[in-house]
């Protein structure tokens, strides 16, 4: 019962990650980024491909996914992305939908279709019981480190020069503007830093998750589910949101394994009928 | 005798009414193209499970048209209707109810009651919250047909299905003749319904609470009974393309409600223009034939290519590359 608590913690940790730069581009910035889960897919890729094949230590991997896809990011964002911040949402939903099928089948190019996995260091593979809870080092590792991220986003969010112009930014782009913040930079930089978060995710959660070239489309539901259910405005609504949807996606396979999907999707279709703005978010939010 | 201002508006009244008429009059690309397409069937007898595939998805992305280019819904979950619609033809005809006409406007009645119900959902919201309903609709209709093993076959398909010949005497056979000349008869009487349609006042109106729902209210539009009446009749239009394709191919799996579909379905429409009926037609053809070209170029990898296609298509701006078959088939902006 606590292990699966525990997973499903874990689980939702990485999906908080994954799904934060999400939050920003889709809840704040208002563009329908449907590609989001590709540059999880891209972090996950480099992760393996930094592992696997060139020998790099896991813990070095990581960081190295992240900023990998956060470069990523800031090119696509400098080239294409910015093009799409004022067309409709019908040309983001087919621009980022079109970046989704290059990605996937980039990727079965390059690197082949079948399911890959990183190979974890030893420590990392061992178990241990505490209390009676039986916990993977690796999940272990993986709830610290998200939880660390968490705080130190909400951190830098409410503490830092970039958060404040970051909210400035979003509560009204054009007065920033005129109060000499440089929005569209910090635009750029949020991107980047959400793509890299996805990266990160995504390399840390490529053993949880499983990463194909399908990843993108397969984990497209998770991610909108935590932006739309925890609401964009805040880090602690998609928190919540994504340890709620871990929790329960766990336990529902684990205890209803033939409708476990079906209760998710239907609960997220109660939500988004009574609460459209999401369940986290204040009324007030736009 | 009669008082020149009345005589003003009526003139007034019988210019709107013949500029109204004037976009619905039939233009020779419409002839042309319809011409072509029946030339296809007797020209092209080694292409017909192509064409039959392409009408049936042309006749889908019609139904997405309508939804989309003509009342503003975005959705990412149309394949709902169309998997309802071929598990409703697929299943009749699974239980001896072998009709194909039967299976058709049962596949109707099913999505189209599915459309009604599920449209009072789409009413309100931002564009996000319509593309996460429809998407979350079509996400648990197939985690329905995947669970519900004994009706659907799940995961294995639904077999045997026994088709009845069309009419009591045409029977299905294995080159798609039967299969394409029926799916193009379908398609052309349900074009003409929706031509009808949304050039009647009716359409107008719905045009009007895409353009701004706000204005449309206050001329006296009823915009959410028209919201739910187009997409229950877009449902239906959507339910009957996947009667179709049960019909024709005589199996049933869940790819045809799975999210790709819904994916493709906008692609396709996207492809051929949004907003002029025709564009779900042409796009299927152009998505068809591109599918066929560039899967024999890079098999797999085919897939690249179309999000590239889009890709672009979006950063070189729609509106500027469908300027032209909008005025050629006359319901270009003015």
């Amino acid at each position: 019962m606590l292990t699966i608590l525990f997973d499903g913690v874990a689980y939702g940790m990485i999906l908080f990650v994954l799904a934060v730069g999400l939050a920003v581009t889709l809840g704040v910035m208002n563009v329908i980024n449907l590609a989001h889960g590709a540059f999880a897919m891209a972090g996950g890729y480099i992760g393996v491909v930094l592992v696997n094949r060139l020998g790099v230590p896991f813990l070095a991997a990581l960081p190295l996914a992240a900023l990998g896809t956060a470069a990523i990011g800031v090119v696509l964002e400098r080239t294409l992305y910015r093009r799409v911040y004022r067309q409709s949402h019908l040309d983001q939903v087919l621009f980022t939908i079109g970046l989704v099928f290059m990605a996937s089948a980039g990727v079965s190019w390059a690197l082949g279709a079948q399911q890959v996995f990183i190979t974890l260091p030893e420590f990392l593979r061992g178990r241990f019981v505490v209390a009676g809870v039986s916990m993977g080092a690796y999940r272990l590792l993986v709830i610290a480190i998200c939880a660390v991220l968490a705080l130190g986003l909400q951190g830098m969010l409410t503490r830092t020069r970039f958060g404040s112009r970051l909210r400035a930014a979003v509560d009204d782009p054009v007065v920033a503007r005129g109060m000499g913040i440089n929005v569209s930079a910090i635009f750029t930089a949020t991107f980047a830093l959400g793509s890299g978060l996805a990266g990160l995710g995504g390399a840390l959660g490529a053993e949880i998750l499983g990463l194909d070239p399908n990843f993108p489309l397969k984990f497209m539901v998770y991610f909108l589910i935590v932006v739309t259910v925890g609401g964009g405005a805040s880090i602690s609504g998609p928190f919540a949101a994504a340890l709620l949807l871990g929790v329960a996606d766990v336990a529902g396979k684990y205890y209803l394994p033939s409708i476990g999907a079906f209760v998710i999707y239907s609960v997220m279709l109660v939500v988004l009928i009574l609460r459209p703005q999401g369940l986290f978010a204040p009324r007030s939010a736009r | 005798m009669s008082d020149p201002t009345v005589r003003g508006v009526d003139l007034l009244h019988d210019e709107a009414a013949a500029a109204l008429s004037a976009r619905t009059r039939w233009r020779w690309p419409e002839f042309a193209f319809w011409a072509a397409a029946a030339a296809s069937f007797f020209l092209l007898p080694d292409q017909y499970l192509l064409l039959n595939e392409a009408a049936i998805i042309g006749l889908f992305a019609l139904s997405l048209d309508l939804v989309l280019g003509y009342a503003g819904i975005i959705s990412l979950g149309h394949a709902a209707f169309f998997g309802a619609g071929a598990y409703t033809a697929g299943i009749l005809a699974k239980a001896g109810y072998g009709d194909p006409l039967l299976g058709l406007a049962a596949a109707a009645v099913v999505a189209g009651g599915l459309g009604f119900i599920t449209s009072f959902l789409v009413l309100r919201g931002s564009d996000l919250t319509r593309l996460m309903v429809t998407l979350s609709v079509s996400l648990v209709l197939y985690e329905l047909a995947n669970r519900l093993v004994w009706l659907t076959g799940g995961a294995d398909g639904l077999q045997g299905m026994v088709v009845a010949p069309l009419l009591g005497w045409l029977e299905f056979d294995i080159f798609g003749r039967v299969a394409y000349g029926y799916s193009l008869a379908v398609l052309f009487v349900l074009f003409l319904v929706a031509r009808r349609v949304m050039g009647a006042p009716f359409g107008l109106s719905v045009r009007a609470v895409k353009g701004n729902a706000l204005r449309a209210a206050a001329i006296g539009v009823p915009v959410n009974a028209r919201l739910v009446a187009i997409y229950s009749f877009a449902a239906c239009y959507a339910g009957v393309a996947g009667g179709l394709l049960a019909e024709t191919t005589q199996f049933v799996s869940l790819d045809v409600i799975a999210f790709h579909r819904s994916a493709d379905v906008m692609l396709t429409l996207v492809l051929g223009g949004v907003g002029y009926l025709y564009g779900g037609l042409i796009g299927a053809l152009v998505f068809k034939l591109a599918q066929g070209w560039l899967s024999d170029l890079t098999p797999e990898y085919w897939q690249f290519w179309i999000g590239l296609v889009f890709v672009l298509l979006v950063v070189a701006g729609r509106e500027r590359v469908f300027a032209w078959p909008l005025r050629l088939f006359g319901r270009g902006r003015r």
